[in-house]
């Protein structure tokens, strides 16, 4: 079924487990959690049918998977898991060992809202709490980025400049249960884009190692530099990849940023995730208006691309951030990096951040509109939209 | 005063499917609490996610619905807190025995005084149908579509084995048997543990009402539930029919027991004693 390039209408879940398929992991470990389940019960089906070659285990939790990938990877194989929410919280220490340990696995970061109170509808509230673990996250937009991120994922994760592990949000429901076109690549054509996993330090009796044993201050400081510095070097690693990934399957799937109509633009959205089509399409209608509005996607949030931020934005008079999580006691965390992106820099446009969408709620046209409307008016250094009065009632 | 099962009852409707076997045990439940004429503000119901685990909010009384997994050690920080509160945990078998399962032995052998409620659907239900560590050899779902290979928990020789002082297994078609062992769960002084067989009409095809009414047999009149390893025999038979009652119930010092012996002790900290810690 591989032979020829194909575009086919599927479920965001069904195309990341066909991307994930072509990337031939050898192990993959997960546990089901909603909206994430369709992706690991795509995987299971293939490794039913023959058509994926790999050792599946069903694990009894989060914890468990992301240390059986971590075991997995360890070994030198190609790993891969799938969670969201609290089953994403309940992986992230070993996310930071998995990161420390230099282990390339692919993580696909549904996202959801996180508990309390309870909820199993999008906002990207879970896979930002990794923020620091030394994971490279890229943020897809659509069905057919998510799908090519996957492949880009395993071949930055596995790059000797690199080696470390990758995360891929992705919007749960509104990505992952949406049927799409998407332009499916063949084996072949992966295969040559990404060749088998070369690790450079793995559990083998060749060549006996221990990994992850107890440092002493003279060593521990060193490690995270140059785990900082792989962070470093993820960025030409991400910008290469996606050049490469062009020349291979003929269309520019994105790199580091992306940028909509943001030229001449006076005010421009910034966002990530699906929100960007939303705001593409409200950008769009503004222009028609003779509004100079523009978007600017952040594809890839760590490592942060300050410098691409800055160039891509500074020529505008008002930046908006539009995002669905909040560092509570803080603000809106892709705000706060924004803000600090221009912190020092000449032509600083002003800037407001909106949080919106969270535990699913719509992100409308009249939400985007308001947002615009009061960031006109004044700053907004961190505002709720679509609060709803008769809920908050002090008690 | 005494009260009736709809005492218990509160406002929402359950969001159940029609005939999930989960109905039996809501229903058992109110009818044992009636029983006992429980104070509705004395008893707390302390859940983790899952289908089961919904139970709490349509009980009048207070309820936590917490995390997946971790209904056991909040369901304890609740009985610590207050000793007072009749706690009964609840959940379902992937909360109890895979995501949760580490908690488990440490809450038995700690006899701490709470009854743990475990419906058990041999599958995960809240999530749609996926493989369960109580789920058969063999046994297909959408994440085990080449069969499930990994041998099935038995959660009343489990909890025997990692020392629950009370341990019975009840079915949510039998609701009156099951009314009297909620009974017996929460009168026994410590770690109260009861397996309730109820079917996942939606998921599970292969465990069904059906299935489960052909095997489901009392425990015969002779048995003592005295023995721990007759205990665990008995609850491992699992084939033509499959026994509920008391398999094992035995007297012993509960957590809080150990824990007032220490608390009566408790005294200030003397000026001499902060000095000499200081060195
Ligand atoms: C940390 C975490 N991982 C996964 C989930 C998803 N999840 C919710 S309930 C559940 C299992 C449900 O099975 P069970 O506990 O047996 O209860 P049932 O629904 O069958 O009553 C899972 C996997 C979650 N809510 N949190
Ligand atoms: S899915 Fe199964 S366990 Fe959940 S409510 Fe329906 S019948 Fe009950």
């Amino acid at each position: 079924m591989d032979q020829v390039r194909k575009t086919v209408v599927l479920e965001g879940s069904r195309g990341v487990a066909e991307a994930v398929r072509l990337c031939r992991p050898n192990v993959i470990a997960a546990y089901p959690i909603t909206p994430q389940t369709h992706i690991v019960e795509n995987l299971s089906q293939m490794v039913a049918d023959g058509l994926l070659k790999a050792e599946n285990i069903r694990v009894e939790s989060e914890h468990s998977a992301a240390s059986a990938v971590l075991g997995a990877s360890a070994a030198g194989a190609r790993a891969y898991t799938a969670t969201t929410s609290q089953g994403f919280l309940l992986m992230l220490e070993v996310l930071y060992n998995m990161a420390g340990l230099r282990l390339p696995v692919v993580l696909t970061a549904v996202n959801r809202g996180i508990s309390a109170p309870l909820t199993i509808h999008n906002d990207i509230q879970d896979s930002l709490a990794a923020r620091d673990t030394g994971f490279v996250q890229l943020y897809a937009e659509d069905n057919q980025e998510a799908l090519d991120m996957h492949i880009q994922a395993f071949k930055i994760a596995e790059d000797h400049r690199v080696l470390l592990p990758v995360l891929i949000g992705m919007d749960g429901f509104i990505l992952t249960h949406s049927f799409e076109p998407v332009s499916l690549p063949t084996q072949e054509e992966v295969d040559e884009f990404l060749p088998p996993y070369k690790p450079v330090f793995y559990l083998t009796p060749k060549a006996p190692l221990t990994m992850g044993t107890k440092t002493d201050p003279e060593f521990y400081t060193e490690a995270r530099y140059m785990l900082h510095k792989a962070q470093q070097n993820a960025r030409q690693v991400i910008v290469e990849v996606a050049q490469e990934f062009k020349e291979k399957f003929g269309r520019f799937s994105g790199d580091l940023i992306d940028t909509y109509l943001t030229e001449d633009a006076e005010i421009i959205f910034v966002s990530m995730g699906s929100l960007v089509s939303n705001l593409r399409a409200i950008a769009q209608e503004l222009r028609q208006e003779g509004k100079k509005v523009g978007v600017l996607k952040i594809r890839a949030f760590r490592p942060f691309p300050f410098e691409e931020i800055v160039r891509a934005i500074s020529g505008a008079k008002i930046v908006i951030v539009m995002e669905k999580d909040i560092s509570l006691g803080a603000t809106g965390v892709l705000a706060q990096e924004i803000r600090a992106a221009f912190y020092g820099k000449a032509n600083v446009p002003r800037l407001s951040g909106f949080v919106v969408g969270l535990g699913g709620r719509d992100v409308t046209r009249e939400t985007v509109l308001k947002g615009l409307r009061l960031a006109q008016e004044s700053d907004h250094l961190c505002t709720f939209l679509d609060l709803n009065p008769e809920l908050l009632e002090e008690v | 005063m005494v009260r009736t099962a709809l005492d218990y009852k509160g406002k929402l409707k359950p969001t159940w499917c029609p005939g999930c076997g989960d109905f039996g045990v809501l229903t058992a439940l109110f009818n044992a609490f009636a029983r006992l004429d429980l104070d509705p503000n004395n008893i707390a119901i302390v859940s983790g996610i899952g289908c089961s685990s919904r139970l709490p909010g349509f009980a009048s009384t207070y309820g936590v619905h917490s995390l997946h997994g971790r209904a056991l050690p909040i369901g304890q920080g609740v009985k610590l807190a207050n000793p007072e509160v009749e706690v009964v945990v609840v959940g379902g078998d992937g909360d109890a025995f895979a995501i949760g399962g580490g908690h488990f032995p440490h809450a038995a052998r700690r006899n701490i005084d709470l009854t743990y409620i475990v419906m058990n659907n041999r599958i995960y239900g809240l999530t749609k149908g996926q493989v369960a560590p109580t789920s058969d050899v063999n046994f297909r779902t959408v994440s085990s579509p080449y069969g499930n290979f990994e041998e099935p928990i038995n959660p009343v020789a489990f909890a025997i084995s990692v020392g629950a002082t009370f341990a019975a297994r009840g079915f949510s078609g039998k609701v009156d048997q099951l009314t009297d062992l909620i009974v017996a769960a929460i009168t026994h002084r410590g770690f109260a543990f009861l397996e309730v067989i109820s079917p996942c009409v939606t998921f599970n095809k292969v465990h069904t009402y059906k299935y489960f009414q052909e095997k489901v047999t009392p425990l015969p009149a002779e048995y003592q539930p005295d023995d721990r390893t007759k205990a665990i025999e008995m609850a491992q038979v699992m084939q033509d029919v499959i026994y509920t009652g008391i398999f094992y119930r035995q007297e012993k010092l509960t957590y809080h027991d150990w824990i007032s012996k220490i608390m009566e002790g408790v005294r200030p900290v003397t000026p001499k004693e902060l000095v000499l810690s200081q060195k």
